[in-house]
């Protein structure tokens, strides 16, 4: 079975964000692979092993031929990667990205599923697995918390408001995965060294025929206005002395809740 | 200015239609002189009644047929648009709404506006207002891509207000064929029992983290104390990666919004990420062993001390309150 996992590689979610002049987020420092895509890459991962043959490639779009966080999902174990990096990127929506995944997947062929995150750490539009399938004329199986391949469907439990709906699809499909559905391996040092050389197809967007559907033009959004946000300010603080509970329920008498 | 038409993805929860969606149709009456619904599930004549209270005059009701209902809805949205143009779809930033959403922006080739927390009109254009890093700066943006501008916003972000509207028209949409969309069927529904009012919609809201020390911690003094307040319980992202309950309970910018009449924070450091989804509780209560954490920047009352000490005394304190 072959599995095609989107990564994303973002700014460190440590460190604070800042927008460039031209509204879009600075990208200056060394990108991480976004945490939320390692739960993807763990669950491909076994996947492809309980199959028992096959391989996981890694699809990214990123800023500056950046291949860092490629490299921590290589080293995990997945086998190849395809990174679309070119300055046209620049500023690209959700549904600009979701075209180029989904170029990158046919240009590939032979997958039988397509790997997410509900949502991306630093972006977090939570549209690209639906859009990704769409393109692709797939079905998806969104916000996965459990995730079985069998007799070329998969089946998922995907996560609702009340609990969680069995859902199943035959394959090929896009299924995205919340956090903690697995538990993301380490990479070994064998497979840190493994994955220095192991292939990274780079790509542009005028490869994959999508010159003028990415970038800025491609997002066709103008950001109107930016400033901060009002603070709230702080009120009472007591150390507790053992007695902290009452001060409490004064508070909430006070409110009228109790 | 206002728009002509605003359409609006109606949810359910049980048999009745979400908070979330009576606040979108609050805000769609704003901003056009007509609201309509468009809605996927069963019994569409109960949300017709429902909606048109709040203003929708007609509710276009797709079958989704046993399929997930936000990819067979996004499709169906897509081939109501050129007969009925509408000036603008807004989604509830939930489950289906993401669903809905990213199917249709495919099949109209328009971006997505996603969490949104203000709408409002330039001249002709949607103006839609986001909160990014962790809700500290404020970003207005409108699309370039023509009509609809498509919209998904974070639940909370709108007063509901209800207009005293008759039921609405239930227009039957008839078979869709969102070809391999279709293919996703859900064989079997999981509802864990839910007692209490939801997270959204509870006027007192307990939330613990990762100061809660470990997983068999959280039943006794968050849930325990959130019932005892007639309340609903909910989380730091931090214990939700770390499977100690369950996502739909997360408070934060990844997570639910949430604005009580009281939010209380036990364990929770108060990291941007989940200030963004609560600071707008009408009062704050933070339980931290920690003086300098930044929940107490925003708490109107903050008890710098142990949780499993406060808590327990707070709990049989309030019991003997009867
Ligand atoms: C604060 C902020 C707000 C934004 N708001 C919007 C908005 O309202 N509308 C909009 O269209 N765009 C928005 N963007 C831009 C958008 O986030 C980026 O274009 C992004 O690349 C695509 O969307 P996402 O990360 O939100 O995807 P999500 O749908 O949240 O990501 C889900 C999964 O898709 C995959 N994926 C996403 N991006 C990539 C990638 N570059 N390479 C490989 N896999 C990927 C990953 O598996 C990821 O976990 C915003 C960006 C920022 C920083
Ligand atoms: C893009 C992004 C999105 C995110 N979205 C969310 C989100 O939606 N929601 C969210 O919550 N987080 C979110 N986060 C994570 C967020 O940054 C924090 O990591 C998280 O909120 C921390 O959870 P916590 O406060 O429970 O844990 P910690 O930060 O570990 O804090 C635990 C606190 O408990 C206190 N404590 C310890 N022991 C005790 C005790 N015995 N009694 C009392 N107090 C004690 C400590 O002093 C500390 O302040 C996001 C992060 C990123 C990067």
């Amino acid at each position: 079975m072959n599995v095609v996992v989107c990564v994303k590689q973002i700014p460190d979610p440590a460190v604070p964000g800042a927008l460039d002049a031209d509204h879009t987020l600075k990208r200056e420092g060394k990108l991480v692979l976004d945490e939320s895509d390692s739960y993807g890459v763990e669950m491909a991962l076994q996947l492809v092993d309980a199959a028992g043959g096959g391989e996981v490639t890694l699809v990214s779009m990123a800023p500056n031929n950046e291949v860092s966080g490629l490299r921590t999902a290589l080293a995990m174990g997945a086998a190849k990667a395809v990174l679309v990096s070119d300055p046209a990127c620049e500023g690209t929506d959700a549904l600009g990205t979701a075209k180029v995944i989904a170029k990158c997947v046919e240009r590939l062929g032979d997958t039988d599923l397509v790997l997410t995150a509900t949502e991306s750490t630093d972006g977090y539009t939570g549209t690209i697995p639906g859009q990704v399938a769409e393109i692709l004329g797939w079905p998806a199986l969104t916000f996965s918390k459990h995730v079985e391949i069998a007799d070329g469907k998969a089946k998922v439990q995907r996560q609702t408001e009340a609990g969680y709906d069995v859902v199943e699809a035959s394959l090929p499909a896009v299924v995205s995965v919340t956090a903690g559905v697995v538990e993301p391996r380490y990479p070994s040092f064998k497979g840190i060294m493994a994955a220095k050389n192991k292939p990274v197809d780079q790509v542009t967007a005028s490869d994959l025929g999508l010159g003028d559907q990415v970038g800025w033009a491609g997002a066709r959004q103008e950001i109107t206005n930016v400033e901060p946000a009002p603070a709230r300010q702080a009120g009472e603080k007591f150390e507790d002395d053992g007695t902290g509970f009452e001060k409490v329920v004064a508070f909430l008498e006070k409110l009228k809740v109790i | 200015m206002t728009l002509s038409k605003v359409w609006v993805f109606a949810e359910t929860a049980g048999d009745k239609v979400t908070s979330a969606t009576l606040e979108l149709l609050t805000k769609a009456r704003e901003l056009g002189s007509t609201v309509e619904v468009v809605y996927a599930g069963d019994d569409a004549t109960a949300v017709a009644t429902q909606v048109g209270e709040y203003g929708a005059t007609k509710v276009f009701h797709v079958d989704p047929a046993g399929a997930l209902p936000g990819a067979v809805a996004g499709v169906a949205i897509a081939g109501l648009v050129s007969e009925h143009q509408p000036d603008a779809v807004l989604f509830v930033q939930s489950y289906d709404g993401r669903d809905a959403l990213a199917r249709l922006s495919v099949r109209l080739d328009v971006p997505v506006f996603t969490n949104g927390m203000s709408l409002s009109l330039a001249g002709d254009d949607v103006q839609f207002g986001t909160a990014i890093f962790g809700g500290t700066v404020n970003v207005d943006a409108k699309s370039k891509a023509g009509k609809p501008a498509l919209v998904a916003i974070r639940p909370k972000s709108f007063a509901a207000e209800a207009s005293g509207g008759g039921a609405a028209e239930v227009v039957e949409v008839g078979a869709v064929d969102a070809g391999r969309a279709a293919e996703a069927k859900v064989l079997e529904r999981f509802e864990e029992e839910q007692t209490g009012p939801k997270l959204e919609e509870a006027a007192v809201v307990v939330s613990g983290g990762r100061g809660l020390g470990a997983a068999e911690n959280y039943k006794p003094l968050v849930e325990e104390l959130a019932k005892l307040l007639k309340g609903a319980f909910g989380a730091s992202r931090a214990i939700v990666d770390a499977g100690w309950v369950p996502y739909a309970l997360q408070v934060g910018q990844t997570g639910k919004t949430v604005k009580p009449k009281v939010y209380i924070a036990i364990g929770i450091s108060g990291a941007t990420q989940h200030l963004v989804g609560m600071k707008n509780s009408d009062n704050i209560i933070a339980i931290n062993k920690d003086s300098e954490a930044p929940i107490f920047g925003v708490a109107d009352l903050g008890i710098v001390g142990d949780a499993h000490k406060v808590v327990p005394a707070l709990i049989e304190a309030i019991k003997a309150h009867g």
